[in-house]
């Protein structure tokens, strides 16, 4: 083992679906390490078992066969209150379609996981403020999330994903529904949080920005890993990764 | 073998001592028990859901009419029973001609006048339909919600936490609901019962009666309220978090 502390282990993964009669293979054995602390990028083309995968690492997916290992708990193993409880502390969510609850404002919705984590509400209303401050929106905390643009609601939703000092953010697609400097932003934020926080971000995306900033790159392809690059791979491969996004 | 994670406190999860977890091989900082619990404070359950009816104003009253409507008549029939058991108590037979004249069926020697089988039956449709509508409503509302739910699931929200939301808006809704149906109800018998006898249909002594039964609608309506959203509230509570996920709503 390196020194270099592992968050996610998945080993031999695989998933099978049965729609009707046919039995669709959406993952074929997957292997997969992940450092803390790293800016993980997964790519890969719709069906590719891209969002099989990154549901199973956010526990809200049991694998077929084979195991997955947040922090070096099976999480197979766990009940319904367990895999509540990771999802409440150990993982934080940010959506493509940012999910910000729309009956609460940003405040509420970035404390309503503290709630559930069990914090009184003085501190939490506290600590909520921080995190909009991080990402920049303390200003708009009492706004609703239709007062609040795509970027803002994304910007909340980050620091709903913080609230409980999660070791892992699971991104799905976070720039899908965001326009290019807006995503731009909200990649940079992602980047930074995950630098100064040792957060280990896995963002599952077609987003080729994304790239820049990741540490790594996964690369799936029909139901198995095409390839892992790091940063320095894929710095020479720039052409080559621009070439295949305009195939 | 059951696992533990190594980095966590046990502060504020400890209420209720569930999911404890033995320690196992797998853990690399050795503590001893830990309770893992994710926690909705009854308060806080209030909150969430007095805000959500709150937002959804326009919405909760379009389910909370069939009630209102429902809960209402059958208020107005058992209140008007209370004033003419009160209006034959006093033994005055020209009340007594006045009710037989109004189309209660009474015999010589009935001392009460108590609501006619047929008309209990049209009380019990009315409720029965007004819980198919609450039935119909809230599945809607829990299909509207779906992403809503299924991010709280995402942020650590258990089952029961879905379900407890929903009964206590349910209840809420059918508290205030059930309020207006009796009391208005109530209101429109004594209005027709005042302008029918005259006053003497308000000074009669049935004043307890007529507070026992807008009570027991009000009861009834709440119950039915809570009744109708059972189903739909397990729906939602059921719901898997990783729908969330899902792009089309």
């Amino acid at each position: 083992m390196t020194s270099v502390r592992t968050i996610v282990r998945v080993a031999n993964v695989t998933k099978t679906f049965q729609l009707g009669k046919i039995a669709v293979h959406a993952l074929k054995g997957v292997d997969l390490e992940i450092p803390t602390g790293q800016y993980v990028s997964i790519m890969g083309p719709s069906g590719s078992g891209k969002s099989t995968l990154f549901n199973m690492i956010g526990g809200l997916d049991k694998p077929s066969t084979g195991k997955v290992f947040i922090d070096e708990v099976d999480i197979s193993q766990l009940d319904a209150y367990e895999l509540a409880w990771l999802r409440c502390r150990k993982i934080g969510y940010i959506f493509q379609t940012f999910n910000i609850i729309q009956v609460m404002t940003a405040l509420e919705n970035v404390t309503l996981p503290m709630t559930f984590a069990g914090m009184r509400s003085e501190r939490a209303t506290e600590k909520g403020m921080e995190l909009l401050e991080l990402v920049g929106l303390a200003d708009r905390f009492q706004h609703k999330p239709f007062e609040l643009s795509g970027g803002q609601q994304q910007r909340v939703a980050i620091a709903r994903a913080l609230a409980n000092d999660p070791a892992i953010i699971l991104a799905d697609e976070p720039t899908g529904n965001l326009d290019l400097s807006t995503g731009e932003e909200i990649i940079t934020l992602l980047k930074n949080l995950s630098h100064e926080r040792g957060v280990t971000i896995i963002s599952a995306t077609h987003d080729i920005k994304m790239l820049n900033v990741s540490d790594q790159v996964v690369w799936i392809r029909d139901g198995r890993i095409d390839k892992i690059e790091s940063r320095e791979e894929l710095t020479i491969s720039v052409g080559r990764i621009d070439a295949r996004a305009g195939a | 073998m059951k696992t533990v994670f190594p980095h966590q406190d046990t502060k504020g999860s400890l209420r209720n001592g569930m999911a404890t977890i033995d320690r196992s091989n797998t853990a690399t900082a050795p503590q001893p028990r830990i309770h893992r619990q994710v926690v909705l404070p009854l308060g806080k359950s209030f909150e969430i859901a007095f805000n959500s009816i709150r937002v959804r104003f326009f919405r909760s009253l379009i389910t909370t009419m069939s009630l209102v409507l429902a809960v209402s008549f059958l208020s107005f029939v058992s209140v008007n029973t209370d004033v003419a058991n009160g209006l034959l108590s006093t033994g005055d037979p020209a009340l007594r001609q006045a009710l037989i004249r109004s189309g209660y069926d009474l015999a010589p020697e009935d001392t009460r006048a108590d609501s006619s089988p047929k008309q209990r039956w049209i009380v019990i449709l009315s409720l029965l339909v007004c819980v198919v509508g609450i039935v119909n409503a809230q599945l809607m509302a829990v299909t509207e919600r779906f992403r809503e739910i299924g991010t709280m699931k995402c942020l650590g929200a258990l089952d029961r936490f879905i379900l407890r939301l929903f009964l206590l808006e349910a209840g809420m809704q059918g508290l205030v609901g059930a309020g207006v149906g009796a009391l208005s109800g109530a209101a429109f018998a004594l209005l027709g019962n005042l302008l029918r006898f005259g006053t003497r249909a308000l000074t009669t002594p049935a004043g307890d009666e007529i507070l026992l039964s807008v009570a027991f609608a009000t009861g009834v309506g709440c119950l039915l309220s809570v009744l109708g959203v059972l189903y739909p509230a397990f729906v939602a509570a059921r719901m898997q978090p990783v729908e969330a996920m899902r792009v089309e709503q």
